[in-house]
């Protein structure tokens, strides 16, 4: 089996008395779409977060490549190749779409800011990522569809030579046809050997792009099963009851981890 | 305008090849630029059309507005409002206030008066002291902002009250102090000899079309998205003839009676404004630290995920606007020869604030440039200057003041709400 990009082993974390995660264990594979679902509460955002290093761990093993490094803080994460592309975009409206790619990382000359750089280099990525609908990449991001906004927040993402990216809800708030952009480029993504991690509450999306399927129930690994294994309602009932039939928390940990 | 993405592409055209790279044409730059107007982005037309209304209806009214003698008493008047609405300008950006500006430039030409006068200090050194007061003053606002959180609507009213002790207590209630330092007390009322502002002007238009036609080619050379050339060769005609033509007329001798003086040559006031407006449009617009103000003034939270400090671009804002109202105090004390307790605690600030507003910077945060405040800085002076030529009562110069004020608001806050909407 392909080595894990990304591994969490034994993960707990508390917040006070609330005990939010219980051992849980997380692979992200190279070239491989793992979808990361649950229900509301179940603890994902709370393992995005560790994984991106802005919460810390009580106990458990934080691997990447293979090897066991030391995390503190987000600087630490994007530092291995680990970018987040959050729910609510971090992009600004008042800037456009170059200016949103290098924000906080812009390139500079001896005299100031390397625009030639930076407009050649935003457009190559979002050309090798086969980006076709945005007009001009000096249009402000203000003027962007949804789609073409989550399309510029994984651009960035991808823009940095990333090896895991993380997608929170990354079709939330889509149409159709959006949901279907970002869907393809989900796809694109993976296929060029990066790791992704897919946090959805959309079963379909769920079951087109995920090669992987991770369930959290209750701050529990309640699943962690190739997609292709599962329909529709499994993921329903491991979900909602942390279950299904011969797989989920109520049987011994060891037959739900394949 | 179509929307791409209700139109599905097959996969298989894949590419980046939609991208238009340049206006093709002048022609289609104006539409872009309709567009963009419509849209709501309205930048400084308002201020400009508003200024060529002043224009017309004082000149109309009395024959002594557009007189050159009057001009360059114009610039001279305009200058502090400019330097302080240069550094409010900073403080919008970020979407905050600072109430404390004009006072806070009372203070420092209190300072730098007392140093020139009490300690005889060189007029450079007493004037870096004032900006380093200024900047002390901003340091300490940006920082309550910053760390403790408090609205700087709060923050900078508290400092506007107690920064008018300042000057009170140095100078004591119904004093005031000289400022006739040969150099500063200059600024405002001496020209640069004819020559030098001549040569200054070529120096100008030729470094803004050199640079002008340097980024269209190098931008175009690589393919990446440039204005046409036309566009760039009028925005080089028009700069051109601004800054040529005002220094042809002001190298005109401009003495009410020209027999028996030559007052001629710009004032120094200009170049100090010119150089501040290149060096924070610069700093605006060639600098990270100036991308990451406009970042935080846009969306504060994207702006501290892609790891900017987003504290201390807070802090470097509320700096920059204090010491620029250092700068500004200066001026006025420059222009009135003398430094009073109740100096800068007038309408200083908000005719700064209309004159940011009126200039295109957006109240709300994260829209502006340093241009704006000389375009509205040169709108709010002109209404006191031209209603003064027609003798009205003074009463009248505030209400026109205000209602400009206003209009400029909701200007802003109209166009906002189109853009959201439009989406530009």
């Amino acid at each position: 089996m392909v080595q894990p990009l990304l591994e969490l082993r034994g993960v707990n974390k508390s917040f006070g008395v609330v005990h939010v995660l219980h051992d849980v264990d997380f692979a992200v594979y190279p070239g491989q779409v793992t979808a990361l679902v649950g229900d509301n509460g179940a603890g994902k955002s709370t393992l995005v977060k560790i994984i991106a290093g802005i919460y810390g761990r009580d106990s458990g093993d934080y691997h990447f490549d293979g090897k066991t490094v030391e995390v503190h803080g987000p600087r630490d994460v994007a530092a291995l190749g680990v970018e987040v592309v959050y729910q609510d975009l971090a992009l600004c409206d008042n800037l456009d779409i170059v200016e949103n790619m290098f924000l906080g990382r812009e390139e500079t000359t001896r005299l100031g800011l390397d625009e030639v750089s930076m407009e050649t280099r935003a457009r190559e990525t979002l050309a090798s990522l086969s980006v076709r609908t945005v007009k001009s990449v000096r249009q402000s991001v203000a003027s962007l569809s949804g789609g073409q906004r989550q399309t510029v927040a994984i651009a960035k993402a991808v823009l940095w030579t990333s090896k895991v990216v993380l997608l929170d809800e990354p079709t939330a708030a889509l149409g159709v046809a959006q949901t279907r952009q970002v869907l393809d480029l989900v796809r694109r993504l993976a296929d060029r050997g990066l790791g992704v991690v897919l946090i959805s509450h959309n079963m379909g999306d769920v079951l087109e792009v995920a090669d992987r399927i991770t369930a959290l129930y209750l701050g529990q690994v309640a699943a962690d099963v190739p997609a292709k294994d599962l329909t529709h309602s499994q993921i329903v009932e491991l979900i909602t009851a942390g279950r299904s039939g011969d797989l989920g928390i109520a049987d011994t940990s060891a037959t739900a981890a394949v | 305008m179509s929307n791409p993405d209700t139109t599905t592409t097959p996969a298989a055209a894949s590419g980046f090849d939609n991208d238009n790279r340049q206006s093709a044409s002048i022609a289609d730059s104006a539409h872009d630029y309709l567009n963009r107007l419509r849209g709501g982005d309205m930048g400084s037309l308002p201020a400009i059309l508003g200024l060529i209304f002043l224009f017309v209806v004082f000149s109309s009214a009395n024959d002594r507005f557009l007189t050159t003698y009057n001009m360059a008493n114009l610039v001279v008047q305009a200058g502090s409002i400019i330097v302080l609405a240069m550094g409010i300008v900073f403080v919008l950006l970020i979407g905050e206030i600072d109430l404390s500006a004009g006072v806070a430039g009372g203070a420092s030409a209190t300072i730098i008066a007392l140093m020139l006068i009490d300690y005889d200090w060189y007029w450079w050194a007493a004037t870096l002291a004032g900006v380093a007061v200024g900047a002390l003053i901003g340091l300490a606002i940006g920082s309550l902002v910053a760390f403790l959180g408090i609205p700087s609507f709060v923050v900078t009213l508290a400092f506007f009250l107690a920064l008018q002790a300042v000057p009170l207590k140095l100078i004591g209630a119904g004093g005031s102090l000289r400022f006739n330092d040969p150099v500063l007390r200059g600024l405002s009322i001496k020209n640069v000899p004819d020559a030098v502002g001549w040569v200054a002007a070529i120096v100008i238009v030729v470094a803004f079309a050199a640079l002008t036609l340097w980024r269209y080619r190098s931008l175009s050379a690589k393919g990446l998205v440039h204005q046409p050339l036309g566009l760039a060769v009028i925005q080089i005609g028009v700069l051109a003839a601004i800054v040529l033509g005002l220094t042809a007329l002001l190298s005109v001798n401009r003495a009410p009676n020209p027999n028996l003086f030559n007052i001629s040559g710009i004032p120094w006031v200009a170049p100090v404004v010119i150089a501040l407006l290149l060096f924070w449009t610069f700093v605006l617009t060639k600098t990270r630290f100036g991308r990451h103000l406009y970042a935080v003034g846009g969306n504060a939270e994207a702006a501290r995920r892609a790891g900017i400090n987003v504290r201390r671009v807070r802090i470097m804002a509320f700096v920059i606007c204090s010491s620029m109202a250092a700068i500004s105090g200066l001026l006025s004390a420059s222009y009135t020869g003398k430094v009073s307790p109740g100096s800068g605690g007038g309408n200083e600030l908000l005719y700064a604030v209309g004159a940011a507003v009126i200039g295109g910077t957006s109240l709300f945060g994260g829209r502006g440039r340093a241009i704006n405040a000389v375009v509205g800085g040169l709108v709010i002076a002109t209404i006191p200057n031209g209603l003064g030529l027609l003798n009205q009562a003074s009463y009248i110069n505030f209400l026109v003041t205000g209602g400009v004020l206003l209009l400029a608001a909701s200007v802003d806050a109209i166009s906002r709400r189109r853009r959201s909407s439009a989406g530009v």
